[in-house]
């Protein structure tokens, strides 16, 4: 039979081997699903895994959506090494991009293009505000933060409803609940002409970059992450959790609500009640599976846009719910923990065929 | 009158889901074990339940899938948790994410499907009592078997073996696994049973509550409930009681609608979610007090030495 046991330290390999053999599973699993659903394995996998790559076109979209995952997990990154739980990115990117509307709403036909760099300041700031919400409870009342910060993702929801139904709707919309669409000034500056792909794929690039530095590099970064691996040891050595628990907060609800400006002053263009496209959650996945490393959460986030866009072609071209992107995520993320399971034990087969073994 | 009868009538209805799927969450938080998958286990229950219902005719065997449903995807995070040893907050929250997706994706085609015309419940003679009949004897019998689920519990986890061996398995692993009880099983039974009731809770979703089905109709009740069981400090009766306050809460905004207050709806539906963070923040100002009611291993993991 065979045992299970601890390793004398986490493997190395089994750390970079685990996500991989994680994506694997879950493809295994999802060529099931798409048997089940009597739809030919080969051409569902080729729509999820290989034409979102197969135009220079598609790659760029391909990018549009791996940037929001991407700014968003690195903040949360922040968060959960330093043991930090919100799970409310979503809330504050849709607040963030509520912020930045509003300040692109603003602009008249003559403004300066710097207004972009308001708008993206506005973004910031919404989300680092209502981060700062579960915050505050946290610090001064010790309420938890999981609960906080998703229960603010509905509130944050609602929100932008209200001001997207009710002040801010378009009043030449024909009463659908948006806001008008935003002049042209207020478009974060595209890197090309024919992709939508923006500036913002560099500033989540400058972000890995960024977090790889703190994290690895400096000492406020390492005593961010002390107080997440090792409480006791973070008080001995005098690093406050205060801080870390603010920092992590501030900084991932800052990420969330640029990610939420970005989008809005680049793809989106107006406020509309589909705001909210699930990348504060998605986001979680980006940041485990990509193993809470700047330079791995660019792959996974890669990966998980290309679910989303997987998603949308087996719509037109498979006639399978969109919503099966939800599954491959949710499935990914499944599989990745139990593969996990490989960096701290190991599996030993005994020879023994005794039956009383376990 | 009649409108507050209602409004109660209501109040026991909402606050059923939320009992029923807290209710759970305590066992299975009793062992020691935190669950922050209840939301993707009712999401998934609810349309289990109610395609089980579509395809049968017959809520009862909606309620099994539901129960089913949330048992088996209870059972899935409890070997991750318990024999993998894998974060329990990280393998929750896979699996809330994955019953999001993958209920958004199996309930596609129940969208426009509606539920038969199903006769309602009175109970006899008591049903006819003027005001206090309509608010609380026509109810669905789900309703009493949540208030009759909080006594057997009080009695189980207070009052019988078992629920003392559940109880010491929460408080210290160590101790339980070193007079011999099968901990990892226990914690099992316990995070399945929590699942179980989940499951039931979404399936009363969209069998009674909101008959019919919607992605993500769950709408944040099963963090509410999550959030009930702190509340409540882990005491059963506390957490009926907490949840009829939120099931109340939830329905305030409908009677606020419908008299007509000028609130816009956005921010009546807010009310439950704030609510939450209000009670939640409340409760825990007092760490002391959260501390001495919380099951000792809450969230931390056990494993048996080699």
């Amino acid at each position: 039979m065979f045992k299970v046991e601890p390793r004398p330290e986490t493997s190395k390999f089994w750390s970079l081997a685990s996500p991989l053999l994680a994506l694997v599973i879950t493809i295994l699993l999802g060529s099931l699903l798409f048997v089940a659903l009597g739809k030919d394995p080969v051409r569902g996998l080729q729509v999820f895994f290989w034409e979102p790559l197969s135009s220079g076109y598609r790659i760029g979209e391909l990018m549009v959506k791996a940037t929001p995952l991407l700014i968003i997990a690195l903040g949360l990154a922040v968060c959960f090494r330093s043991n930090v739980w919100n799970i409310g990115a979503e809330g504050q990117f849709v607040i963030g991009a509520v912020a930045a509307g509003g300040v692109a709403l603003l602009a008249g036909k003559d403004t300066s293009r710097l207004i972009v760099l308001a708008i993206l300041l506005a973004g910031v700031l919404g989300g680092m505000g209502w981060a700062a919400i579960t915050g505050v409870l946290r610090d001064k009342f010790n309420a938890n933060e999981i609960l906080v910060s998703l229960m603010l993702v509905y509130v944050a929801t609602l929100t932008l409803n209200y001001m997207v139904f009710g002040p801010w709707k378009d009043p030449a919309g024909y009463n659908f609940p948006q806001t008008k669409t935003f002049e042209a000034v207020t478009q974060v500056p595209r890197l090309f002409p024919g992709s939508r792909m923006n500036i913002g794929v560099l500033l989540a690039l400058a972000g890995v970059v960024g977090l790889w530095i703190f994290l690895f590099r400096t000492r406020a970064g390492f005593a961010q992450q002390v107080g997440g691996l090792a409480p006791a040891a973070a008080r001995y050595a005098g690093f406050s959790s205060r801080k870390a628990l603010w920092t992590a907060l501030l900084v991932s609800g800052g990420a969330a609500g640029l990610a939420g400006g970005l989008e809005v002053a680049g793809p989106l263009g107006q406020l509309t009640p589909y705001v909210p496209a699930g990348y504060g959650f998605a986001a979680i996945i980006v940041a485990f599976v990509g193993r809470l490393h700047p330079v791995g959460m660019v792959f996974s986030a890669l990966l998980m846009s290309m679910f989303y866009i997987g998603g949308e072609l087996a719509q037109s071209r498979l006639g399978l719910p969109k919503s099966l992107t939800g599954v491959f995520q949710g499935l990914l993320l499944f599989t990745l923990l139990a593969c996990d399971m490989l960096m701290a034990y190991r599996i030993r087969f005994l020879p023994s065929t005794s039956p009383a073994q376990t | 009158m009649d409108q507050y009868a209602l409004l109660l009538a209501s109040t026991l209805n909402a606050g059923t889901v939320l009992a029923l799927a807290a209710l759970g969450l305590l066992i299975n938080e009793k062992s020691g074990i935190v669950n922050l998958g209840a939301e993707g286990m009712m999401l998934c229950a609810a349309i289990a339940g109610f395609a089980a219902v579509v395809k049968t005719g017959n809520d009862w065997v909606g309620f099994a899938a539901g129960i089913g449903a949330g048992a088996l995807m209870a059972a899935a995070f409890g070997l991750l948790v318990i024999w993998m040893n894998t974060n329990q907050y990280a393998t929750g929250l896979a699996l809330s994410l994955f019953g999001a997706g993958f209920s958004a994706f199996a309930g596609i085609t129940y969208v426009q499907e509606k539920l038969p015309e199903r006769p309602r419940f009175v109970l006899p003679l008591l049903g006819d009592i003027p005001v206090l009949g309509p608010a609380l004897f026509r109810q669905h019998p789900m309703v009493y078997f949540a208030i009759a689920l909080v006594a057997w519990l009080m009695w189980f986890l207070y009052r019988s073996r078992s629920g003392l061996v559940l109880r010491s398995v929460g408080e210290s692993p160590e101790s339980a696994h070193a007079l011999g009880y099968p901990v990892r099983r226990i914690r099992l039974a316990a995070v399945v049973a929590g699942g179980a009731l989940c499951g039931l809770a979404g399936a009363y979703i969209s069998i009674i509550y909101t008959p019919l089905w919607v992605e993500g109709m769950v709408a944040g009740k099963g963090w509410i409930a999550l959030a009930l069981t702190t509340f409540a400090t882990w005491r059963p009766a506390r957490v009926l009681l907490g949840a009829y306050l939120f099931g109340g809460i939830t329905m305030l905004q409908f009677h606020f609608q419908s008299t007509g207050v000028e609130i816009p709806s956005e921010f009546l539906n807010m009310l439950p979610y704030l609510a939450t963070i209000v009670v939640l923040t409340l409760i825990s100002r007092n760490p002391a007090w959260i501390r001495i009611n919380m099951p000792a291993s809450l969230g931390k993991p056990f494993y048996p030495g080699t």
